[in-house]
């Protein structure tokens, strides 16, 4: 990838994430943590591979995200506000009564939105299914699914790989976010999910681990997915817990975080540093 | 058992309540032994829990897992207290809790947290507003709706020795203040908490306070409404019900949940059977959840105190 791209998605990460906390500082509090782990991820999939309409957010022929890890709604609607699928000052009815833009993902309230998500778990049986039924209609389209290291001690997510793989879905490519913490602390603590890579790959995914922090490798991992073939692919993203900011990073229970305004002003300044530093 | 009712909130918190009076079930009872789905600091126990690795589980994010392990806990004799949001408490575990729990007789409690609108900024996914009706149509199921922590705490005393499974809907924040601290509330028996002679609200959870609110609105306009609290909804004290209804001919339900399946309908069969009178209800009319504050929700949904006063109104007229 050109150095310029490289800059380009970086920065748009960066942007992910200012978006984001200024939704759930408006608010008050979100689901910090799972938010920044994924920006990077974001930042490349609509920064890059995915082919999308901001203006015709239906077209049938599109590339499809489910984000099972539903609560990283504000990640998204930061993403699809940047991208132009609806102003970005709408970011801040996140969560108001009435809103387009409930905490968790929902198809039938946000432009862009393909899959209604919450309920951990459901949305990658739904992503299979999206997968199959692409197939099925001769569309050349691809469906990415992204799921939480601690969503993945859900049952539902290790059927829908089964059926993935047994039906060939290579128009499907599995984000595992292993951010190594999930609600009530770390993995290791409360259910040790073992190595990702050796899961997916033993139920039968074509499988790499790349830093989840990185643009240049997501990028290049995801580009290996063009392929096709006669398996699904499955990228685990080695990424850490609130990602971009340093003391969410260093808040060992990231997962729902209050945002004050002071908190908001220092992590924005680290943030707007940060794109300074790159974009000069 | 005291009613110190006066419209101000209990100032503890559902969910530290729940922390410390699950801790002290299982601190003193060698058979009791509680599992979550990595939601123990939602629900202040998982401090407690680092300090107890064996009798207090953290199953991860498999709650369907956890309804098994529980029934398979409970083979082995022991009394399992499970607890997850109310949506995955219910719906995602119903057919474990339902075949590996109430058909195979392993006993259970199940604590749902956050019924109905108090999911508020989680939004539409994690809103049960049919939670009540699944459990209801669970043989032999006891569903409890707290009415304040007063009662929560009594009330999960008692499940730890009753038979069956168990489910108890609770909001993890403040309710009103119902009833004087140390007071016992006997599972299956309604409480008078205000006379009338007019029409009768029968309520629970958080409907409680709108009731009574309701009714002292209706006092001051010449209307005499009592208030009673149905935080046992099955079983339902049906001899409360067929008494109340006798009195007063018109009868209100409250419920923070669907209309369907809930208490409104456990009630109506009371009163189909024994005393038909004029009824109606003040519960979510078959919608789906959304995200929202607390206040703008029972707005939405129509469950707030001017709600039941209408209500009271209408079906005072059909009298
Ligand atoms: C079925 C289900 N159970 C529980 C929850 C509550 N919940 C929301 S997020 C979360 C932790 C998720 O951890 P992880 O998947 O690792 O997400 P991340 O760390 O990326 O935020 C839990 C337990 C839920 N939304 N759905």
């Amino acid at each position: 990838m050109e150095y310029q791209e490289q800059k380009d998605l970086r920065a748009f990460a960066i942007r992910i994430r200012m978006a984001a906390l200024e939704a759930i500082h408006s608010i008050g509090s979100g689901h910090v943590g799972g938010a920044m782990s994924i920006a990077d991820t974001l930042a490349v999939l609509y920064g890059r591979e995915m082919n999308v309409r901001p203006e015709d957010p239906k077209w049938a022929d599109r590339d499809c995200l489910v984000v099972s890890k539903g609560h990283a709604g504000p990640a998204v609607y930061a993403t699809l506000a940047l991208k132009g699928f609806f102003p970005y000052e709408e970011l801040k009815t996140l969560n108001r009564g009435g809103t387009r833009l409930p905490s968790h993902c929902d198809r039938n309230k946000t432009p862009g939105v393909d899959v209604t998500t919450g309920s951990l778990g459901q949305g990658t049986s739904q992503a299979a299914g999206l997968a199959l039924g692409n197939r099925i209609k001769g569309r050349k389209n691809r469906v990415f699914l992204i799921v939480g290291d601690g969503e993945a001690e859900e049952g539902q997510c290790w059927e829908s790989f089964l059926f993935a793989s047994a039906k060939k879905l290579s128009n499907l490519v599995v984000l595992i976010d292993w951010n190594k913490r999930q609600l009530d602390g770390y993995l290791d603590d409360v259910l040790p999910m073992g190595d990702f890579v050796a899961k997916m790959e033993a139920f039968g995914f074509d499988t790499v681990m790349v830093d989840g922090g990185d643009v240049a490798q997501i990028a290049a991992a995801l580009e290996r997915t063009r392929a096709g073939g006669d398996k699904p692919y499955a990228i685990v993203l080695d990424t850490v817990k609130g990602h971009g900011v340093d003391e969410v990073e260093q808040t060992a229970m990231n997962h729902s975080m209050p945002v004050t305004d002071e908190r908001f002003e220092r992590w924005t300044a680290e943030l707007r540093q940060k794109l300074e530093a790159l974009e000069g | 058992m005291k009613i110190v009712y006066n419209g101000e909130l209990n100032p503890r918190l559902c969910k530290d309540v729940l922390g410390e009076t699950i801790a002290e079930i299982v601190n003193a009872d060698e058979n009791a032994i509680y599992l979550d789905a990595d939601l123990m600091s939602c629900i202040s126990t998982l401090k407690w829990a680092k300090a107890n690795p064996e009798r207090a589980v953290d199953c991860g994010i498999a709650e369907a897992n956890m309804a098994g392990v529980a029934a398979g806990l409970a083979v082995a004799g022991f009394k399992p207290i499970i607890h997850s949001f109310g949506t995955f408490a219910s719906r995602r575990i119903y057919d474990q809790i339902f075949l590996s729990g109430g058909y195979a007789k392993n006993d259970i409690t199940v604590i749902g947290t956050d019924p109905g609108v108090t999911a508020t900024m989680n939004g539409g996914t994690h809103m049960p507003f049919e939670d009540v009706a699944l459990y209801n149509a669970l043989p032999g199921a006891t569903v409890i709706d707290a009415s304040d922590p007063v009662c929560l705490i009594s009330v999960l005393k008692q499940c730890q020795n009753r038979p069956g499974i168990k489910y108890i809907r609770v909001g993890r924040k403040q309710l009103a203040r119902i009833y004087a601290d140390g007071s016992e509330l006997e599972i299956g028996k309604a409480v008078t908490l205000r006379e009338g002679t007019d029409a009768v609200i029968f309520a629970a959870g958080l409907m409680l306070h709108e009731a009574l609110q309701a009714a002292a609105s209706l006092e001051a306009q010449g209307v005499s409404a009592a208030v009673v609290d149905c935080f046992t909804i099955k079983p339902i004290d049906a001899d409360a019900i067929e008494a109340w209804a006798k009195k007063c001919g018109a009868v209100v339900v409250a419920e923070n949940a669907n209309r369907h399946g809930g208490l409104y309908d456990i009630i109506l069969e009371v009163l189909a059977e024994r005393c038909p009178v004029p009824a109606a209800v003040v519960a979510v009319e078959d919608e789906f959840g959304e995200v929202g504050t607390q206040g703008y929700l029972q707005e939405r949904f129509g469950l707030t105190a001017a709600h039941i006063e209408e209500q009271v109104r209408t079906v005072l007229a059909r009298k």
